[in-house]
């Protein structure tokens, strides 16, 4: 954080004045954030009568069923594996565009208008996109039409849509921009006098890329995984309705429950799973402060 | 999305101050790395890819009455526009359409003002900012559909009824604020301090040099907030879905007609929701280009 030039304050004025500006954002947090997760914390010791109604109390019997169900290992399979796939897809692609736009567009407000490009479809809706697979994945989608016109398969393709190829396109192409974006801020900011220099003590383009780039576009890096990981993991519209039903994932099942109003159940789930979400966002942010990267 | 933004101002700067030659890695002058043309080659591929469904599924919503929800085109026409706005069996689009802009319009004000406000107090340290700071990356990644089963809970415990202008407007906004603020950094750490000092010394009061000063300077970066408020709320789902009560919003319509519709009215409402929102984006990306125009011509003259 950068010094401030406000008029001196006394360090207790100056906790006060930042509490009040902060303030606001705490009266939604609070309520919104913090209540609801001690509320599925608190039900998931609940009992219930099975019907919806909720009996205040204190029992394991929900952690217990959802650690000794079968289904919970499958599920977090699953999730665990849509979560990989589909972050080293993005990151890769991220990772790739945003070294092209950094790196080898030469007009600066070219490569703005490129990154623009790339980030208008984030502010259009998430479930639109995902459906709009549909006309090129499908049984008698643009993918099997073209490819029986060239006689390069004899029936249609029947694992394109509906299928966890299909989940995976999905998640890859909604998610791309949240590792673009990171990690362009972070190579933006490199110093391109280090990448002469680099060129001038005569390292290649492989070193540079091994010994600069990458080290540099770590917290961008992180800050993507980040979003991508808590994004799939807490997802379950792409999974339900791209499978077809045939997958699912924790938090498919979590919704399942809740829609025959299983709440103690679910909420235990829900709170595993958020364990799993902490433990895996604090690991990623012990590697880097990001309060640091993004206000410096 | 954030950065680029902020960053207009000053990629003109160092545009001007810059030679070119430092741009690419591999030497500017004479003919292009290998490289070049293969990254080229992946980012045609990628806009390809993110654009390439979305405009099938506007192509596809202008067939006629035998249209469906592959290609080939069958027939032009707006049937597929009018079924969705008087059929019955398509729900409410309607309504829900009115009460998601609605929604959105004030999500997008609380957004403005209190990330604004947050991005004053987080530029200088406090006791407990690295708590309230991590609060605000807890509500950033938490499961949507847990955080607004929660909410509906809570608000069923107190005996309130869930709707959409209390349950899921506060549910929104545990999702929007995060970014704002986020987007507030970033804009905050490209303030130049020193406008602020003159403020001072010129006999400011803090008030005057938050609504003289730094609110101008930084209009460009509220624009981008209140495009990421009004965006991430119209087209918000999960948090919604527990929370909305008994009323839909856009989003929790077009998940329960993909669902159970299955004719081109889908495509037709994507076609008019994405509408929506390229007139949103074009409006505050305008908006941020007219203000840089502005003070570039008020530079030079």
């Amino acid at each position: 954080m950068q010094p401030s030039p406000s008029p001196t304050l006394s360090p207790a004025r100056s906790n006060l004045a930042g509490w009040l500006y902060v303030s606001p954002l705490v009266l939604v947090l609070v309520p919104f954030f913090v209540a609801p997760i001690l509320v599925v914390l608190a039900a998931s010791f609940f009992a219930t009568d099975g019907f919806g109604g909720l009996t205040p109390g204190f029992t394991l019997a929900s952690y217990v069923e959802v650690l000794h169900s079968a289904l919970t290992l499958k599920l977090y399979l699953a999730t665990i594996k849509f979560t990989v796939l589909t972050w080293i897809f993005t990151l890769i692609i991220g990772f790739f565009v945003a070294y092209f736009l950094v790196f080898h567009v030469r007009n600066q407000l070219l490569a703005i208008g490129l990154f623009l490009l790339c980030t208008v479809p984030f502010w259009t809706s998430n479930i639109i996109r995902m459906i709009s697979w549909i006309p090129l994945l499908g049984k008698e989608g643009l993918i099997n039409q073209a490819l029986l016109a060239i006689g390069l398969i004899h029936q249609p393709l029947e694992i394109l849509l509906f299928s966890d190829l299909a989940v995976v396109i999905a998640y890859v192409h909604q998610l791309t921009i949240f590792m673009i974006v990171p990690i362009f801020n972070s190579m933006a900011r490199i110093d391109k006098k280090l990448i002469e220099a680099a060129i001038d003590a005569g390292a290649s383009r492989f070193d540079i890329m091994r010994l600069i780039v990458v080290p540099m576009s770590k917290s961008g890096i992180a800050l993507g995984t980040i979003f991508v990981v808590s994004i799939v993991m807490g997802d379950f519209f792409v999974v339900k309705v791209m499978s077809g039903g045939g997958s699912a994932s924790v938090v498919s099942a979590f919704y399942e429950d809740v829609g025959v109003l299983q709440y103690p159940t679910a909420a235990a789930s829900a709170v595993l799973l958020t364990l799993v979400l902490v433990a895996i966002v604090s690991l990623i942010l012990r590697t880097v402060d990001i309060r640091q990267e993004i206000t410096r | 999305m954030s950065a680029v933004l902020a960053d207009m101002p000053k990629a003109d700067i160092s545009k001007t101050t810059t030679p070119a030659s430092t741009k690419a890695i591999a030497p500017s002058k004479g003919g292009r790395p290998w490289t070049f043309y293969v990254l080229a080659t992946l980012f045609a591929a990628y806009v390809i890819a993110l654009y390439g469904p979305m405009f099938c599924i506007y192509i596809l919503s202008f067939q006629d009455i035998r249209g469906g929800l592959v290609f080939p085109m069958k027939g032009h026409s707006l049937h597929w526009f009018v079924d969705l706005f008087t059929q019955a069996r398509t729900g409410d689009v309607k309504g829900s359409f009115d009460r998601s802009i609605k929604l959105a319009v004030i999500v997008t004000v609380i957004t403005v003002v209190v990330s604004f406000l947050a991005g004053l107090g987080f530029r200088k340290r406090f006791r407990g900012d690295t708590f309230v700071f991590y609060m605000m990356i807890g509500s950033l990644v938490a499961p949507g559909l847990v955080l607004g089963l929660g909410t509906g809970l809570l608000f069923q415990a107190l005996g309130l009824d869930a709707s959409w202008y209390t349950s899921a407007l506060g549910a929104q906004l545990s999702w929007t604020l995060p970014f704002g603020v986020l987007v507030m950094f970033a804009v905050m750490s490209r303030f130049n301090h020193v406008w602020e000092e003159a403020a001072y010394d010129l006999g400011a009061s803090r008030w005057q040099s938050i609504w003289l000063v730094m609110i101008p300077v930084l209009a460009p970066g509220l624009v981008a907030v209140a495009l990421f408020g009004f965006t991430l709320s119209y087209d918000e789902f999960a948090r919604s879905l527990q929370t909305a009560g008994s009323l839909n919003t856009l989003p929790l319509e077009i998940w329960s007609m993909t669902l159970n519709v299955t004719s081109p009215s889908l495509y037709a409402l994507g076609t008019v929701t994405t509408i929506v929102s390229f007139v949103v984006i074009g409006a505050s990306l305008g908006t941020i280009v007219l203000i840089q125009k502005k003070r570039g011509s008020q530079a030079k003259g």
